[in-house]
């Protein structure tokens, strides 16, 4: 249900409807959401609107979102939240983007970070670290589906997801979801060979937050990432995989609030 | 009716399948004798040599990284049969475009196997199947748009004798596209495309007067793919598409008792083993169709179908067996069931099925069953209503 101060619409922006949530009240905040979508639904976004009025966008292909066939990239989609950050008129905001969303939020940082007052990575993709032959990121695609979840989640029973019983609106977003993420994300593999040596025109004091089990990208991924921006911190939260967000909840708010502050 | 014989060309001398958590993507080449694998790729081109000579045409394919398919480049293939057959056409279902990439890579080769074999040349392009999708790390979410793209290129390769072009599309960009040598058939050579239920791409595939083909479907699917091709045909007053193909499996022996061994062996390539993150890679499906997969609809789908056995196959009209008679019959019985069709393509050897039956088998088809489908008519035009 949506309360008095949770809204969710349709912009048009860059020639294409992007959907757009916010909830909350104060300060705005931009929070990227991750490739499954599932931090909208998450308690700690409640918390998180108790101090800030949290804009939450789809990107095209996510959510309700519009995916015109031109999109190919990360780098493509930063350049369309540009639009709707100006169109918003957003200004001296935090960003907090997970996973996918970490990607994209630096992403969006490198090519202008006048807009944002601190920005907080959670456990992202985006950038290529070792040789030719190193798995910088499991290969997700190709593993059998109970490998991915031991390797994302650090107690399994928290990824499990009951599919036949959601309504089919919301198995569309699932299906859709994993789609575009095939879309942008097949290859190059969940990264942009140029993101690298564009991270140090982020400016802006920067968090990289990290689970301690993840095993999809691993905590020594996240202190490369933290290495590559200028000034950036490195802090992992334990017994946390991919998300620990959602598996820790309560120390991953101390840290942001901790950071935010 | 024209009868095309097939093998998948197989490597069926594995371990165990308990022991072995995949036939296909992951499978270590250690498991792959090349002393055994030379006799297999020899054998198959002689059992294709035959179709020549017994008056069959002959029909090859091309998968990556399996077990059932050491085809893995069905050009190299049609260029030694384009030269050492006499009669046979020849067509490969298909060249993956999806997967290989450069169209006009391919308008080459089947340019110059075309004149080697002097016009008996097919050219059949699809998608590519799921798990070879990361074989080729081709982008699953639109090999379809893929393919299309790729087959309109290619057809303007073709046809374009007066010079070079620039192509600047979605998925390729050419410049100084000058396809030498041009076919040999004119304007090129019949373009097959295969597919299943997504009705929309029938009825492009007939609205462009290519030939439709589907593999191993039971015959009330089939019927409703074909009927979109025809209606379609009508729709578009065309004088005569390509025509529709169905693959069934196919043993044909003296004795239904022969035939039903031969036809239990065939069944190997209905139980290969893919383990699910190769069988469905995200967006190779569309939306709608992975909706249903989540809630559970196509599970131990396959499963099932394996458990019914085999009468329940030979009535769907996925397997035909029998003495030359009943086989005939069959396939009788599946072209009325299904508004009648052009091609029968015959997958007339899988797995550890050796060559003496399978040259036992084709044989028996070529000279018993063939002449009794041979005058069977092909796609004709629906009759379209008069305009008042």
């Amino acid at each position: 249900m949506l309360t008095t101060d949770q809204s969710k619409t349709l912009i048009h922006i860059s020639g294409m409807d992007i959907e757009l949530e916010r909830r909350g009240k104060g300060q705005p905040l931009l929070l990227l959401y991750g490739e499954e979508g599932l931090e909208p639904e998450a308690p700690f976004i409640d918390e998180l609107a108790k101090d800030f009025e949290v804009f939450i966008p789809s990107p095209p292909g996510f959510g309700n979102s519009e995916r015109p066939d031109w999109l190919r990239s990360l780098d493509d989609i930063a350049y369309i939240y540009l639009d709707l950050i100006e169109k918003l008129a957003l200004k001296n905001v935090p960003v907090v983007g997970f996973s996918l969303g970490g990607w994209l939020a630096a992403e969006i940082a490198t090519k202008d970070d006048s807009f944002i007052s601190k920005l907080v990575l959670v456990d992202a993709y985006g950038i290529k670290v070792g040789g030719p032959y190193d798995r910088d990121i499991a290969d997700f695609w190709c593993l059998h589906p109970s490998e991915v979840l031991k390797l994302k989640w650090h107690d399994t029973e928290k990824g499990k997801r009951d599919f036949p019983s959601m309504p089919e609106e919301k198995l569309t977003i699932v299906a859709r979801n994993v789609e575009s993420l095939a879309r942008f994300c097949w290859e190059p593999f969940m990264h942009n060979p140029m993101l690298k040596g564009r991270l140090h025109r982020i400016k802006v004091p920067t968090r990289v937050i990290w689970g301690e089990q993840d095993g999809i990208v691993k905590p020594a991924y996240g202190k490369a990432y933290a290495d590559a921006i200028p000034g950036a911190m490195f802090q992992s939260i334990p017994n946390a995989g991919h998300f620990p967000q959602l598996e820790q909840p309560e120390a991953f708010m101390t840290a942001l609030r901790e950071f935010l502050r | 009716m024209k009868a095309w014989h097939f093998t998948e060309m197989p490597y069926p001398h594995l371990p165990p399948m308990e022991e072995l958590p995949s036939m296909r993507v992951t499978i270590p080449s250690k498991l792959y004798d090349p002393k055994i694998g030379a006799d297999l790729y020899n054998r198959y081109l002689d059992e294709h040599l035959l179709a020549d000579e017994l008056g069959l045409n002959i029909m090859l394919n091309e998968h990556h990284q399996t077990t059932t398919c050491l085809d893995a480049a069905a050009p190299l293939m049609a260029a030694i049969l384009a030269r050492q057959t006499k009669n046979a056409r020849i067509c490969i279902l298909g060249n993956p475009i999806a997967n290989r990439g450069d169209p006009i890579r391919i308008a080459e080769e089947m340019a110059v196997i075309d004149n080697i074999s002097r016009g008996r040349l097919d050219v059949g392009i699809v998608r590519g199947v799921p798990y070879e999708i990361f074989a080729a790390n081709t982008n699953p979410t639109h090999t379809l748009e893929r393919l299309w793209e790729g087959v309109d290129l290619i057809q303007k390769a073709w046809t374009t004798h007066d010079g070079p072009f620039n192509f600047e599309g979605r998925f390729t960009h050419r410049r100084m596209v000058n396809v030498w040598p041009r076919p040999y058939q004119s304007p090129h050579p019949m373009i097959w495309i295969t597919g299943s239920s997504d009705y929309d791409n029938i009825r492009k595939v007939a609205s462009r007067g290519f030939v439709f083909a589907t593999f191993l479907q039971p015959h009330d699917k089939v019927k409703l793919m074909f009927d979109a091709y025809r209606s379609t045909m009508a729709d578009h007053g065309l004088p005569g598409g390509g025509g529709v193909a169905f693959m069934p499996l196919v043993y044909t022996a003296e004795t239904e008792e022969e035939a039903e061994k031969g036809a239990t062996q065939l069944l190997w390539y209905m139980n290969t083993k893919t383990p699910p993150q190769f069988r469905n890679p995200p967006g190779y499906v569309g939306v709608d169709v992975n909706v249903k997969a989540l809630q559970g609809a196509y599970t131990g789908r396959t499963d099932a179908v394996r458990a019914k056995g085999m009468d329940y196959l030979r009535e769907q009209g996925v397997l035909m067996y029998g003495n030359p008679d009943s086989v005939a019959k069959q396939v009788k019985r599946y072209y009325d069931l299904v508004g009648g069709f052009d091609h029968l393509l015959m997958m007339q050897q899988a797995g550890h099925l050796d060559h003496k039956s399978v040259v036992s088998s084709m044989t028996l088809f070529a000279k018993e069953v063939y002449p009794q489908i041979k005058d069977l008519p092909g796609t004709k035009m629906p009759k379209v209503k008069a305009v008042a």
